[in-house]
């Protein structure tokens, strides 16, 4: 079997009295998506920093290929491979496709002073790194405004690949986008798993995350309440142990009441025509 | 369910026109940041020839006359022009121009410094003080707009005053005089190019004056700053990989910080920068004039500012060329010259100056607007 890239050994992280995390176990492996759920208020986004070196756990270990590791700064993690796409994306939106694919890290040619950034083979890769997501862009120049949200999501994850990310956070990455888009998004995280990328996928929706997911992990009030393998689980016992299954089955009954008066006026809309 | 249904038919949809659109080459034109002023310089140079052609704005001094005014405005607006597309406005340049001219032309002609002694001084000064203004806009998170307001009064006064305690006057003339056989300041107030005027003038290719001379005797070194300064920004901007940082700082702070870029240094630099363009003009001011005022420079950081925004700089900044700017600069120049040539009176200037604003950042916003409108 093959090792953790990552693994959480009973991690836990204080704010002063506040419990953020508590006792957290996680293992991340190569080459799966593991896709972690959660209300508001869970303890996502404190679990997510902590990965990504911008909180240091209160207690506990993180192991990193099997090393106990403690991360530093956002830069440390970035350094071992660790790549957080946040919801924000840090691309500038009035910037070119290739000005923001390189952002930071430009390519130079040249020497000294006179290294220039060289754009035409920047053009080149930031077009390769798109197309081997999937994504097919006309003019690497045109501005990153104009791409559609699911574009540039994939835009910072291809990004955030070439810049040799091993394990790949993405926070909410469907979250503002309609079907299609969140479907070239999956498509693309698909694509990183199979090159052997480790994905962690937060989201607050299960939908979004189940067509990809090899694995669940549930944060619920800053604890887990385990993981399970895709095979082992289906989609609605995720739900039922997300929202707790009293408070589903109240759900449920709200839903069929809703789709009954819906059912209902369009009986009598169809009736007046 | 048929509400379902046609929710996500509505999302298939836009799709396939996603890419397929091809631009023409006037569409892609558009997009370009300094297209509104590179047809705003053809504009002006059309309606200059009918209104002034017989009056010698475009004989070799007219040419020279209008060429020189634009240059030292331009040399303002290239370093205005950086610090705007980073996000940033100085305001103090204005005020800068004095008091360099004046750590100039003080040490030279009451402390009995050497004159390139007394610009190395005025460049160093000034260098500090743009750090000392950069240093205070990151550090304190303020506008630079009130920030740099505070240092165009804080300057300003620093100048008259000090200029009246040091020589008891508030204009200093006779840096000429001190100047002569310096060997630095021949690169300020120096002029270049006399050669090829006389060459010119001897194969009847240029008018002369009585004596033989001809009648332009060289063109002023701000004109080749100009040109080198551009040359240098352009660069910097589109070809170094700091223009990458200078457009993120401006664009996106955050994202720009979240990928790493240092967006204080960028900024403290370009206010540095622009402390440096000013310090320039006013080297060359008072080496070519052998004057100091205190009040020189007054209102050259608002024209700057014009000149960057008819430039097609975003006020807001992330956006904009350097081209644009000199365009900006010779848009200026031509029309200050040309009224008075075509014998219009010059109060117009102002009018025709504000309502160009006007239009110039109206165009800026309706060309923002379709560089980000999804295709």
């Amino acid at each position: 079997m093959t090792k953790p890239i990552i693994e959480l050994q009973n991690l836990s992280r204080y704010f002063g009295s506040v419990v953020a995390l508590q006792g957290i176990n996680i293992q991340i492996m190569p080459g799966q998506v593991h896709c972690l759920l959660g209300d508001n208020g869970a303890g996502k986004s404190t679990l997510i920093k902590t990965l990504a070196g911008v909180h240091r756990p209160s207690s506990g270990h993180l192991l990193i290929d099997g090393q106990a590791t403690v991360l530093r700064s956002p830069k440390q993690a970035l350094d071992l491979g660790i790549a957080t796409v946040y919801q924000d994306l840090a691309l500038v939106p009035l910037m070119s496709i290739t000005r923001n694919f390189f952002l930071g890290r430009e390519i130079t040619k040249g020497w000294g002073p006179f290294a220039y950034f060289d754009l035409k083979t920047a053009d080149h890769i930031a077009l390769k790194g798109l197309a081997d997501m999937g994504i097919q862009v006309r003019d690497p120049s045109q501005t990153v405004a104009t791409l559609s949200g699911g574009e540039k999501q994939c835009l910072a994850i291809a990004r955030a690949i070439y810049f040799g990310a091993k394990v790949l956070i993405l926070d909410e990455p469907t979250a503002a986008l309609g079907v299609k888009q969140s479907a070239k998004v999956l498509k693309v995280i698909a694509t990183a798993k199979q090159r052997g990328l480790a994905v962690i996928f937060i989201t607050h929706n299960i939908h979004h995350a189940y067509p990809v997911a090899d694995q669940f992990t549930l944060l619920k009030r800053g604890r887990t309440l385990g993981s399970f393998a895709k095979s082992s689980v289906s989609r609605e016992q995720v739900l039922e142990m997300m929202s707790g299954g009293s408070e589903l089955a109240e759900l449920e009954q709200e839903l069929a009441e809703f789709s009954y008066n819906d059912a209902h006026t369009t009986q009598q809309d169809q009736a007046q025509l | 369910m048929p509400i379902t249904n046609s929710s996500v038919n509505n999302t298939v949809q836009p799709l396939y026109d996603e890419r397929i659109r091809a631009q023409s080459v006037l569409q892609k034109l558009l997009l370009r940041p300094d297209f509104g002023a590179l047809a705003g310089v053809i504009l002006v140079f059309a309606i200059f020839a009918m209104l002034a052609n017989d009056s010698g704005m475009f004989a070799a001094d007219g040419i020279l006359n209008w060429t020189t005014v634009s240059a030292q405005l331009a040399v303002l607006a290239i370093g205005a022009c950086l610090l705007m597309i980073a996000g940033e406005f100085d305001l103090s340049i204005g005020s800068m121009i004095g008091f360099a001219g004046m750590v100039i032309a003080i040490p030279a002609l009451y402390w009995g410094w050497p004159v390139w002694a007394s610009i190395f001084l005025a460049f160093i000064t000034s260098l500090a003080l743009g750090a000392l203004i950069g240093y205070t806009v990151v550090r304190t998170g303020l506008p630079s707009f009130i920030v740099s307001l505070a240092f165009l009064f804080i300057l300003r006064g620093l100048t008259i005053a000090l200029s009246i305690l040091f020589t008891n006057k508030t204009i200093v003339s006779g840096v000429s005089e001190v100047a002569q056989d310096d060997w630095l300041a021949p690169l300020f107030g120096g002029e270049f190019g006399s050669d090829f005027f006389i060459w010119l003038s001897k194969h009847d290719l240029l008018a002369t004056y009585a004596d033989g001379s001809p009648l332009v005797s060289g063109i002023p070194m701000i004109v080749l700053w100009c040109l080198l300064l551009a040359a240098f920004a352009t660069w910097i901007l589109l070809y170094s990989p700091y223009g990458n940082w200078i457009f993120a700082t401006g664009g996106d702070e955050k994202a720009a910080k979240n990928v790493g870029v240092p967006t204080a240094k960028v900024k403290i630099l370009l206010f540095m920068f622009t402390a440096f363009c000013a310090t320039l003009y006013a080297s060359c001011q008072v080496l070519e004039y052998g004057s100091a005022a205190a009040d020189r420079g007054v209102l050259k950081e608002f024209e700057a500012i014009i000149a960057v925004v008819i430039g097609g700089t975003l006020l807001t900044g992330g956006y904009g060329s350097v081209l644009g700017a000199l365009c900006g600069a010779l848009i200026f120049g031509v029309v200050q010259i040309g009224l008075f040539f075509s014998g219009i009176n010059s109060d117009w200037f102002r009018v025709f100056l504000g309502s160009m604003l006007l239009a110039a950042v109206l165009f800026n916003n309706f060309i923002r607007q379709r560089i980000s409108q999804h295709s």
